[in-house]
């Protein structure tokens, strides 16, 4: 299983925050994106045309990004801290 | 006592002191000959638009290492003395506190570009979102692409 976090606005596109994800042993995060593009089809559309960041365990990943079984994979809009 | 020098790096709910973190920082060496304060604050307007409150949000784990990360390497390319880094999350007002940059070194040259250079890379790369709300409702920024 692997663990899905939505974070700031991706939270009410999504309308979740977080969810478990059975995707078998490997996959890509570009497979991870087909695979939501049924349930999360902005989400998926955001993630292929690099709209938002995608990180893997915490450190940011590419579409060729592979993902195991355990894995927690986020779903991170533009950053806007600071406050400035 | 307040919870300064528990860490250098801090994501926190509670607002903080700035002279405590200044004379916290002061104390790491005697060589410190300049240090530089960034502050970020609560700005009522935006995008011509009262703002009443603000919200931070952050990924936690994932935003304290990219903020431990900027801060080891101001240190190395700046070759400053030290940095400390804390930034507020959850509902914040206007006027109020958001982030607080603190860069010594031993002369004022290196530290001005340090903390320049934090806080323009704590905004690109660091996960922490705000939300404004206004007159009008809420709205999550995303002016940094």
């Amino acid at each position: 299983m692997v663990t899905l976090k939505y974070f700031a606005s991706l939270k009410s596109i999504a309308g979740k925050e977080e969810e478990r994800l059975d995707l078998g042993s490997e996959t890509t995060v570009q497979q991870l994106s087909e695979a939501l593009s049924k349930t999360a089809p902005q989400i998926a559309e955001m993630i292929r045309g690099k709209k938002i960041i995608v990180s893997v365990n915490q450190n940011v990943a590419a579409l060729d990004t592979v993902i195991h079984d355990g894995d927690e994979v986020a779903f991170l809009p533009p950053f806007s801290g600071g406050a400035i | 006592m307040s919870t300064v020098m528990e860490s250098k790096v801090r994501i926190q709910r509670e607002d903080f002191s700035v002279t405590d973190e200044i004379e916290a920082i002061k104390k790491v060496s005697r060589n410190i000959g300049g240090i530089v304060v960034f502050l970020g604050t609560g700005r009522e307007l935006s995008k011509g638009e009262n703002i009443s409150k603000l919200n931070f949000e952050h990924y936690p784990k994932m935003a304290e290492k990219k903020l431990q990360e900027l801060r080891e390497k101001a240190i190395a390319d700046f070759k400053i003395i030290d940095m400390s880094i804390i930034h507020r999350i959850g509902e914040i007002d206007i006027g109020e506190n958001i982030v607080l940059i603190v860069a010594a070194g031993e002369h004022r040259k290196e530290a001005f570009e340090a903390c320049e250079w934090a806080i323009t890379e704590l905004k690109r790369t660091t996960p922490i979102w705000k939300k404004e709300t206004t007159s009008t409702g809420e709205v999550w920024v995303q002016d940094t692409p």
